[in-house]
């Protein structure tokens, strides 16, 4: 009988049992006490320290890691949650190497620096097991905010406004809150239903009603959320999936990234989830090395990843093609899908075309490769849902390059309504960003509402 | 290979590494261990008369830490020995016996009357001892019973204690000093008109370690309290060469041969204390953080430095600094010296700025041309030292020299190549009255 890993086409139970909860495991385990502790007494407790600059949402980060050297826990989170309430999620999922580890004097001095996210996660862990909360909510306004999607920029606004004393109803088009962070983020970046955790802690502050299965566009219109609320955030993140424009794209074995990392997350048993032999994917972003990752994970014989440009240029850090490629994922750099080629069971085979770079275009350079593919993936970004109606509100918003245009306070074009997080221009596509922009709304909305 | 062999007040020893009285020196079983290890002498733990004191049954140390736990201070209640004198004697014949290249000396502490130093000294005679440690420097425990630092805190009994013990005894006397006083030049004066050999010091610190905040009873805790300890380790070590080097320079006890004690922990701090004019040095806190095994490096370390120094054997570097220990009035006030900033070496922490502009002269930019960049205003540096001391990068930031000839730009004068002292200053009250 052959080994599960080497089945041709896509199938499940392709490893051993035991083997998913260890190739899912916690892929930065915490930090003890102790190593807490030393690894605090690195910083150099800097002035106007450049990891600060660094962080999209401006941690004060020199004296949260004081803290933790001095033993004071909680002092230390609030100082994180004060500019960061998803401090916990961004502590597991930020790209720390092209952040505020990046900026960190140590990695200049020794390309060491400090764990950064390590300790926020040190910092943040201790005080939500204790159900520590730190924030009270002011006097009630009386003013109703609708936040619309509870992924890191709705929650990151809708605890800042009800803090403020607002009160938020967070429409949620899915069973679940969190966004990306319950559907999106790679599994082993987010163990244990963190997220989930996490939203409970956030809403403890009072004054949040998620109300799940309520969407833009289908339950909820953005001229009636305008005539019922005060203010209205939106933070929708990026429905869509962006399609290869190749012909049998619709074959069976070929699927959204998005799609099936979203299965994986709410999988109870990983062993049941269905991947092929050779898998395939297009892409170059956190989504395209996540697919490759967990599907090696899962049990993949071969995953190659597919990339139209140079290694420099994908929007995956050089860490996180690092570690895909220590996990057997295959990067392969300009080349870009040109036909695919299927069979009666779906997808069979992909002919990849080699590309370069003239004179700042992207060129076929006639040069082709064939792979046989079980399973192919797109992970060639999103874009906006286009399902969020056509009522006269939503079609006033001014749109910049397929996002919903904001300026600096995230407010948009149209009066009373805001928007931050992937779904609005600026952000570049990270939980940190979301949750900045989110926060800097809710003070916007504030001010305004005031 | 430099020669380490070390004859302290006519105690030879093969390298100048004892350890001192305490617990690594309390029972033959330990100072046979030290010696297989390569220590060249011990200081046995304190005896005392029959019937012997007993210690607390709980603990009886506690601690400082860096983030590492690195042990960085040590404190402790522990008394003299807590085991019978006979036994104590028996073992320390034996261990001499076994060990005679080894210096072996027997720490004391008896009452303050003549008959118990005279009859307690016949004994120690018998082992064959190669001298005495007279402890007067105890602060706990002992001290309330009219013995240790309450000895070593009235230089009039220290002079007449060491005189009945030089009356009683052939064997050099060597008086062990409290840091517990306010100039350590009386108690050294007062063991010398004794007619003391030598003085050792310093004995542990008056310390509290901490407060449990829980309880709030003192560390170490036994049932609920806390009473003051002896403070000993790395930290002590500066208040130690203070000591010793205010003991070597001293016109009243110039010669006086010093064995040197506190916070010694490598072959660096024993050359300090060496140059401090310490005839050799004693080790406790360090050997009881690490185990015997860290004499090995003291004596390689300490080898290999006077080898490359070109200092043949230990007479060589005993003393070589103290001439250079001078009062602050002697101090050349013609001296000036301004911070250099090291570009290439600095990672733009910004701890030398932030320490300069909030709570020292403004000396230290943070930003130049719009860009974050660390430099000296010449003009606002008065030379103090605090930039290089807070600075993460050795060698980062230096102290140079304004050469004389050259204008301090801080002060718009010509820097002078004489010395001049504040003794001789104008602004010296005293100065311009002569
Ligand atoms: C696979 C993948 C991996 C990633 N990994 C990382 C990572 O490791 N680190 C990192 O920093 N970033 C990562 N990102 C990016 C990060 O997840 C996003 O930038 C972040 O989640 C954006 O937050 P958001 O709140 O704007 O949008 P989302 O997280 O997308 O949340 C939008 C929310 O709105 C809801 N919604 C959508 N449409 C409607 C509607 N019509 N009506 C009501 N509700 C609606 C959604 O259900 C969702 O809850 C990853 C992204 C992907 C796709
Ligand atoms: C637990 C303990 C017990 C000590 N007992 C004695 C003692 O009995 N007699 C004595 O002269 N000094 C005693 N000392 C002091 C040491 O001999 C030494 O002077 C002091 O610890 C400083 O040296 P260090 O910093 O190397 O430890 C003791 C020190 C410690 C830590
Ligand atoms: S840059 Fe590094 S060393 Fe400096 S404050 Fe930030 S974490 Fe600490």
């Amino acid at each position: 009988m052959a080994k599960p890993q080497t089945i041709d086409g896509i199938a499940a139970q392709r490893l051993p049992a035991d083997q998913y909860a260890e190739n899912f495991a916690d892929a930065h385990p915490p930090l003890d006490g102790h190593e807490a502790l030393v690894e605090a007494d690195r910083c150099y407790f800097c002035y106007d320290a450049p990891c600060v600059t660094a962080c999209p949402t401006s941690i004060d980060i020199p004296k949260f890691i004081r803290q933790i050297s001095t033993g004071n826990l909680n002092g230390s989170a609030k100082t994180i949650f004060d500019q960061n309430i998803l401090g916990g999620m961004c502590a597991r999922v930020c790209p720390t190497e092209t952040l505020c580890e990046q900026a960190c004097v140590r990695e200049a001095a020794e390309g060491k620096p400090v764990k950064i996210g390590l300790l926020q996660r040190h910092a943040t862990d201790g005080a939500m097991r204790d159900n520590r909360q730190f924030y009270e909510r002011a006097a009630p306004t009386g003013k109703k905010i609708a936040v619309v999607g509870g992924g890191p920029a709705g929650l990151a606004c809708a605890h800042r406004l009800a803090m403020y004393g607002h009160d938020v109803v967070v429409l949620e088009s899915q069973p679940k809150a969190g966004g990306l962070n319950e559907y999106g983020i790679a599994a082993y970046k987010t163990t244990d239903d963190f997220a989930q955790a996490e939203i409970d802690y956030v809403t403890a502050i009072g004054g949040i009603e998620i109300r799940h299965q309520q969407a833009l566009g289908a339950t909820v219109t953005l001229d009636g959320l305008c005539e019922d609320y005060d203010a209205v955030f939106l933070g929708i993140g990026l429905g869509g999936v962006n399609r290869l424009g190749l012909a049998g794209e619709d074959a069976p074995g070929i699927a959204d990234a998005t799609r099936y990392i979203a299965a994986l997350r709410q999988a109870d048993d990983l062993a049941s989830l269905p991947v092929g032999r050779r898998v395939l994917v297009i892409g170059g972003g956190m989504t395209a090395i996540d697919i490759a990752a967990q599907t090696k994970l899962l049990g993949a014989e071969e995953v190659t990843i597919a990339y139209r440009r140079g290694r420099e240029d994908m929007n995956a850090s050089a860490l996180e093609q690092q570690q895909a490629a220590n996990k057997g994922v295959v990067i392969r750099h300009w080349v870009q899908p040109k036909t695919i080629k299927t069979d009666a069971d779906g997808v069979s085979a992909v002919t990849l075309e080699y590309t370069e770079n003239r004179d700042g275009r992207l060129v076929s350079t006639g040069d082709e490769i064939t792979l046989q593919v079980d399973q192919l993936f797109r992970a060639i970004g999103q874009q906006l849902d286009d399902n969020l109606g056509d009522d006269e509100a939503l079609a006033s918003l001014t749109m910049e390059k397929g996002r919903i245009r904001i300026n600096g306070t995230g407010q948009t074009s149209l009066s009373g309504v805001w928007a931050g997080g992937d779904c609005a221009t600026g952000g570049d596509d990270l939980t940190v960003t979301a949750v900045a922009e989110g926060r800097d709304a809710a003070e916007a909305m504030h001010t305004a509402l005031a | 290979m430099a020669d380490l062999r070390n004859n302290f007040v006519g105690i030879k020893s093969p390298n100048p590494f004892w350890l001192a009285s305490a617990p690594p020196t309390d029972k033959a079983y330990n100072v046979e261990r030290a010696f297989k290890a390569g220590w060249g002498g011990v200081v046995w733990k304190t005896l005392g008369l029959d019937p012997h004191i007993v210690n607390v049954n709980g603990p009886r140390y506690g601690a400082i830490w860096g983030a590492d736990r690195r042990l960085l201070g040590l404190n402790n209640i522990e008394l003299i020995t807590d085991r019978p004198l006979d036994i104590n004697l028996r073992e320390i014949k034996e261990v001499k016996r076994k060990w005679p290249d080894r210096a072996l000396v027997t720490s004391l502490m008896v009452p303050c009357e003549e008959p118990c130093w005279q009859e307690i000294l016949k004994q120690v005679e018998d082992t064959g001892s190669d001298g005495v440690e007279l402890n007067f420097g105890c602060p706990h425990g002992m001290s309330e019973r009219g013995m240790g630092a309450a000895v070593g805190q009235v230089p009039e009994y220290i002079e007449m204690v060491a005189r009945w013990a030089k009356s009683h005894t052939r064997m050099p006397v060597i008086v062990k000093l409290t840091p517990n006083i306010t100039d350590v030049r009386y108690p050294a004066r007062a063991a010398r008109q004794g007619g003391a050999d030598a003085v050792s010091l310093i004995n542990t610190i008056s310390s509290i370690i901490s407060v449990d905040l829980d309880s709030f009873s003192p560390e170490p805790s036994i049932d609920g309290k806390g009473s003051h300890g002896g403070y000993c380790g790395p930290a002590v070590k500066p208040i130690a060469l203070n000591m010793v080097a205010e003991i070597a320079r001293d016109a009243e006890t110039a010669g006086l041969p010093i064995s040197g004690i506190g916070g010694v922990t490598t072959w660096r701090d024993a050359a300090e204390f060496l140059a401090l004019g310490a005839g050799n040095v004693q080790v406790c806190t360090a050997a009881m953080t690490y185990g015997f095994k860290i004499v090995e490096d003291m004596i390689e370390g300490l080898s290999n430095w006077m080898d490359q120094a070109g200092h043949a054997d230990l007479d060589s570097v005993i003393g070589r600094a103290v001439p250079n220990v001078t009062d602050w009035q002697y101090l050349n006030l013609n001296y000036v010296a301004k911070a250099r900033i090291d570009q290439d070496s600095c990672i733009k922490c910004g701890r030398c700025h932030i320490a300069c502009e909030d709570t020292s002269h403004q000396a230290i930019t943070n930003m130049v041309d719009g860009a974050r960049h660390f430099e000296v205003i010449d003009a606002e540096c008065v030379g103090c030292n605090l930039c290089v001391s807070v600075c993460p990068v050795e060698n980062c930031i230096t102290m140079e020299q304004v050469p004389a000839g050259e204008t301090d730009t801080r002060t718009g004068e010509t820097v002078s190549p004489d010395y001049g002292n504040w003794t001789m200053h104008p602004n010296n009250p005293m100065a311009a009255a002569e």
